[in-house]
């Protein structure tokens, strides 16, 4: 076995620059997309994720701009996510330079969106984030449900249904976000994460929590995630993408480290 | 030297044709990269990349909807003898047949079909998405100088399907999938890649170096 796990940092990009919210609030800019993405190119990201959270649709076309000029400075796959709803939008993503395109909400309202845009595409660049929260009580068994608005309006969907579904439409990889956890630094949820990933074909990608390194090694070794996901850690430089991966590798996890 | 890059509709071509730009750059060499949607400039140039991203039969159908394209892949190709470079689905076109949601006929240049990738161990997950290593089945000027095996440098793979090869002969590298998958294929003046150099970093510009630079 010699594919390698993925650590990925992403971007939170509003009108064109960075910003990263603590449980999708209280944002704060910390700067150029661009700058960020050639950075974490050098420091050895396996792939960047972009997430749009522009929410003026005067602004919306920034996007566009911001994956095109990353896409000429960086040779590294690139997911850009946020706001995608038409199979126009996913072209318009692919064309700019990005190579996969995550698909949140439109896939929560119209599933049959995720099976369109795969015949269309291929499953390979069709990615459903998935943002759930836990529902059920102490207790009880563990029971996930679908947030969407930025975890703010319950769907009442269960999360593992729901992410089989997915799959099931021809969904790539699932990017698999909590939204108890996101922002909190304690960590994914890995009773989430592994139930997932043990469910479903696809790659599954954890989200949601990161604090420090360990949090990485359990993502892929007890969540059974094989990429994981973290923005503010990487970005306002408590770690390295490089000591995160060496770190994963020092503790049994197969990594790129060239 | 003129480089073309094939634009029928499909694929990440920006990433491509910025890879090839820079491969050219950093190798001080004198070569204009062009992306091309008309047949006549394919057929002209002095080396031919076709990327491919989705489904095989999309893309065969994507290409053959450009006029005279497949002509001029052709006589390049096969007349000229000019050096072609297939990447992703462009690799996979160079096959017998794909079998991928229907079955749809390739160029015919490696023998074999497209076939879907069946892991010996059941966790691993398809698509194979991330970085692999390579080992070599034999030795390609395309791998010059580039570290391969397990403590080689990483390529970046997105797929579910591969193409299997028939004739041992055509197969240049393989990456460990559960099994070997195959990862580079070359006959003559004719080579694909199943990762994407273009996302491959070190391993994939001094693929893209070593492919403007060769003589098959």
């Amino acid at each position: 076995m010699t594919l390698k796990a993925r650590v990925i940092p992403c971007l939170d990009v509003k009108d064109g620059r960075v910003v990263k919210g603590v449980s999708f609030v209280d944002l704060i800019d910390a700067g150029d997309p661009v700058e960020s993405a050639k950075a974490y190119d050098a420091a050895g990201a396996d792939e960047l994720c972009f997430l749009d959270i522009t929410a003026s649709s005067d602004n919306r076309d920034t996007i566009f701009d911001v994956v095109a000029r990353t896409a000429d400075h960086c040779f590294m796959p690139l997911t850009v996510g946020g706001g995608v709803r038409s199979i126009a939008d996913i072209r318009k993503l692919l064309l700019a330079g990005a190579d996969k395109v995550s698909i949140n909400s439109a896939a929560v309202k119209n599933p049959d969106f995720v099976a369109e845009a795969a015949d269309k595409f291929g499953n390979q660049c069709i990615v459903v984030s998935i943002d759930s929260k836990k529902v059920s009580k102490p207790g009880e068994e563990d029971r996930w449900e679908i947030f969407t608005h930025g975890g703010r309006q319950a769907t009442g969907i269960d999360a593992v249904e729901f992410a089989e579904k997915m799959v099931a439409r021809g969904a790539g990889e699932l990017l698999l976000t909590s939204m108890d956890r996101d922002g909190q630094k304690s960590g994914y949820d890995i009773a989430l994460t592994r139930t997932i990933a043990d469910r479903v074909s696809v790659p599954v990608i954890a989200s949601g929590g990161v604090g420090n390194l360990d949090h990485m090694v359990e993502g892929i070794r007890d969540g059974h995630a094989t990429a994981v996901l973290a923005a503010s850690i990487f970005h306002f430089g408590t770690y390295s993408v490089g000591e995160a991966k060496r770190y994963m590798a020092e503790h049994g996890i197969p990594m790129r480290l060239d | 030297m003129r480089v073309a890059i094939i634009d029928y509709g499909s694929g990440n071509l920006r990433s491509a044709t910025k890879a090839f730009e820079r491969a050219v750059r950093e190798a001080g060499l004198d070569a204009e990269i062009e992306l091309t949607d008309k047949a006549d400039s394919v057929a002209t140039a002095d080396r031919i990349v076709l990327p491919g991203v989705g489904a095989y039969a999309d893309c065969r159908a994507g290409l053959d909807a450009v006029d005279g394209m497949q002509q001029a892949i052709e006589e390049v190709v096969d007349r000229h003898g000019r050096p072609f470079l297939g990447i992703c689905v462009g690799m996979q076109l160079m096959s017998s047949r794909g079998l991928e949601k229907k079955t749809t006929n390739g160029f015919g240049w490696i023998k074999g079909d497209v076939i879907e990738m069946t892991p010996d161990d059941p966790s691993l997950k398809i698509p194979q998405i991330g970085w692999n290593t390579l080992t070599l089945a034999r030795p390609h000027p395309l791998f010059e100088g580039i570290p391969t095996g397990l403590g080689g440098l990483h390529a970046y793979f997105v797929h579910s399907y591969h193409l299997a090869a028939e004739h041992a002969d055509d197969l240049v590298a393989t990456t460990d999938y559960g099994g070997p998958v195959t990862a580079f294929v070359a006959n003559g003046n004719r080579a694909g890649s199943q990762f994407h150099p273009e996302k491959s970093q070190t391993l994939g510009l001094a693929l893209i170096s070593n492919f403007l630079r060769w003589k098959p």
